[in-house]
């Protein structure tokens, strides 16, 4: 098992990670942290890498973040586990869910 | 990699506060018309002030360019009589939306017929809001199929190419409602503002109204606020001020499991407006009414919570076995569906117990002709607020409603606690200006005890904006009161000022409680009193101890005293009213008569030297609709021919 580095952090809240960056595309321009509503992001300390994801439990999934982004495939939004839809199939009546 | 645990777990170092605190600074603002609010209503009004040549400042919680609840989107605009295609008259049809006698219960049968509608909000829909959409259009916004994308789509009028949606239009019979593409619309707003040198102040929220001499019930001549990035402190002077902060989705719940699922509101919604016009003096109404919040499930938009689900109100319902259920059809014979009536609902219910009906529903996208589920998919919950990123990640995840079924989770998922409840429909009492029993305060949207329809909110935005306008050209320079000033700002800045005790979250989660407790489906005097006393415990033993580690948290912690008053505005609203009433959804136990006839009244509440005074208006306040339009709007242009 590779050695790592154990801190003490309190638990993530729930849900904690409404969008995943994809930082070889965004080029953290903070577009999505002007747009956001509700200040989820704030600035990343280094320039040019994605936002901060510091208020995730304030995210009222609008999704003008991803909507708006300049950049395609820099951030894609992240359903939590318990909000994924289902949906069936007509002709083979099979059943399917999100799970991208 | 970027959540806030990540960033520790890899340089094992907290990051700075991104940007500069400035608690100490203050900056002073004059202008001539002030906005509080820049959602849709809130900006219409701040371009409709700029267009009349004032000096216009527009402050906003969040960032205008997507704020406000038809930030994202908005797929219907909804009671625009005054169209081409329309077949009923604009008066006509504001007088059928506020009267509505069509949805009276059982219980108001006969001669009464109330609905307490705002019918000056809805005469000013009806009159202008086809001017306001082709004023959107001037702007940017797109209305029209001008790329003919929906050809030979049912609704579609190919001379003018405006899309008619079924929505309260039986067989074409009204056209009344138009089918829009929403998310062009709110960054057209922002930079028509800016074109129009509208000063905006984003990220800023606005904490109290000034009134001349700090006297309540005093004319507003301004107001306070502070950056919620920089802490830095705000004083607005203002001639006129436009409130539009809406309504309120955070006070009987907060529940950050299903943070922006439990709502169909952002957090930005808390009752700032309600909270500082009775602060200031001025008579709210209807301030008892509340609604059942609707819960989130699966990928749908959060407003349909329990009813229409998947059918997003367009599609057919059928159950597990293919059999269509009996869900009303809407409009026309392809224009989908509507959530049932309750008695069908009822009988639906029993059919799942007995077989008749297999869970899980689904909406049957497949079944559609193709235009219609191009028309549903693409354009109605592709423009609609949040609906955009729901579809795009279905689609992402390889649905195609060509070949799926959407389940649907109505009877799976139920409907909220009656404990868990919203606040819409209520607030400032109005005059034909749009202006509130104060001078100097105009309300515009769903702030003014009326539904929240995004066409709504930009006619009557832009209406009271012209109307604030015209009024602060009238007066002389706003004198502020230092010392309302100072004791706003110990207000405000007290939660920095400590570095333990509570914090935001569990503050509003204990308002929540109490209004949960005191002020939900079992309501009477005893309840009622019971939740003043439990408030004033917070606000005397609690609210002392709140802290903020940061400028956001300090907004959270104030939004929070803004749902304490709110909180306390409805109990007192709630103790004036002793009369059940169906259609404000509010029930007393000691007072169980439903809607009889002395109480269809508006009444209202408001402070006096901070008592509490009761009042009223009748049903009918306003008077001839038509009329008092027309007598209040003699100089109205129609749509701008400006610059």
């Amino acid at each position: 098992m590779p050695e790592k580095k154990v801190y003490a952090l309190p638990n993530v809240t729930t849900p904690g990670r409404p969008v995943i960056f994809n930082d070889k595309v965004c080029n953290g321009c903070n577009h999505c942290i002007e747009v956001c509503q509700v200040d989820v992001y704030v600035p990343n300390p280094k320039k040019g890498k994605p936002p901060v994801i510091l208020h995730p439990d304030e995210c009222w999934y609008c999704g003008c973040c991803v909507n708006d982004c300049p950049r395609s495939g820099a951030i894609s939004f992240n359903w939590p586990v318990q909000q994924r839809g289902y949906w069936k199939d007509k002709a083979t009546g099979k059943v399917l869910r999100d799970n991208y | 990699m970027t959540k806030w645990h990540d960033l520790i777990e890899k340089d094992g170092i907290v990051p700075s506060w991104p940007y500069p605190i400035r608690y100490d600074q203050e900056q002073e603002i004059e202008t001539d018309v002030l906005v509080i609010g820049g959602g849709i209503a809130g900006c219409w009004a701040a371009i409709s002030a700029a267009r009349t040549g004032s000096k216009v400042a527009l402050v906003e919680k969040g960032d205008t360019i997507r704020s406000g609840a038809g930030g994202p989107g908005c797929d219907h605009w909804c009671n625009v009589p005054a169209n081409p295609h329309s077949k009923v008259d604009p008066d006509e049809w504001a007088k059928r939306i506020t009267e509505r006698p069509g949805v009276l219960g059982p219980q108001q049968s006969g001669a009464t017929r109330i609905s307490y509608a705002n019918g000056i909000g809805n005469q000013i829909q009806c009159r202008e809001d086809d001017d306001t959409l082709l004023e959107m259009e001037q702007m940017g916004g797109k209305i029209r199929d001008t790329k003919d994308e929906y050809l030979g789509v049912e609704g579609r009028y190919d001379n003018t190419k405006f899309m008619f949606s079924p929505r309260a239009s039986p067989d074409h019979t009204t056209e009344v409602t138009i089918r829009i593409w929403g998310t062009t619309f709110k960054p057209a707003l922002k930079k028509e503002c800016k074109r129009l040198g509208v000063k905006i102040y984003d990220r800023v929220m606005v904490t109290s109204l000034l009134t001349e001499g700090g006297v309540q019930g005093a004319k507003v001549v301004g107001a306070t606020g502070f950056n919620n990035r920089t802490g830095e402190f705000m004083v607005f002077k203002s001639k006129a001020a436009v409130l539009a902060t809406a309504g309120n989705y955070s006070l009987w719940v907060l529940n950050s499991e299903l943070a922006g699922y439990n709502t169909f509101r952002s957090r930005t919604m808390t009752g700032d407006g309600m909270a500082m016009a009775w602060k200031a003096g001025a008579e709210l109404t209807l301030m008892e009414r509340s609604g059942i919040l609707m819960l989130g499930t699966g990928y749908k938009h959060t407003w349909y919570g329990g009813a229409g689900d998947a059918s997003y109100e367009n599609i057919e319902l059928v159950d597990a076995n293919g059999k269509k259920l009996p869900w009303p059809t809407q409009g026309w014979p392809d224009g989908g569906a509507m959530g049932p009536p309750p008695d069908v609902r009822e009988s639906i219910r029993k059919g799942i117990q007995t077989g008749e009906w297999a869970l899980p529903f689904y909406g049957d996208f497949p079944a559609m002709p193709e235009a219609e589920r191009r028309t549903t998919w693409k354009l109605m919950l592709g423009e609609e607020s949040t609906t955009k990123i729901i579809t795009d990640t279905y689609e992402r995840a390889g649905f195609d409603p060509a070949k799926h079924l959407l389940q649907n989770y109505t009877f799976f998922e139920g409907t909220s606690p009656l404990q868990w409840r919203t606040v819409s429909g209520s607030g400032p009492i109005v005059d034909w200006d749009l202006k509130s029993t104060l001078d100097g305060l105009y309300i515009a949207g769903e702030q003014m005890f009326s539904h929240g329809d995004h066409s709504f909110a930009a006619s009557t935005g832009r209406y009271a904006g012209r109307k604030a306008a015209a009024y602060a050209g009238q007066i002389r320079e706003p004198k502020v009161s230092r010392d309302q000033v100072a004791l706003e700002k110990a207000r405000i800045y007290a939660p920095i000022n400590r570095s333990d005790g509570i914090d935001w979250k569990e503050l509003n989660a204990g308002i929540s409680k109490t209004m949960q407790y005191f002020c939900s489906e079992f309501k009477n005097e005893s309840l009622l009193n019971m939740g003043l006393d439990s408030l004033k415990e917070i606000e005397e033993i609690f609210v002392p101890r709140l802290y903020a580690l940061d400028p956001h948290k300090l907004m959270r912690s104030i939004e929070d005293l803004s749902l304490l008053a709110h909180g306390q505005i409805i109990l007192n609203a709630s103790l004036a009213r002793k009369a059940s009433s169906q259609l404000l959804n509010f029930f007393r136990i000691d007072y169980p008569e439903v809607d009889p006839p002395e109480w269809n009244k508006f009444v209202t509440v408001k402070l006096v030297n901070n008592k509490v005074k009761a009042g009223e208006f009748p049903l009918n306040y306003w008077g001839n609709m038509k009329a008092n339009y027309e007598d209040h709007n003699k100089d109205y242009a129609g749509v701008y021919k400006g610059k």
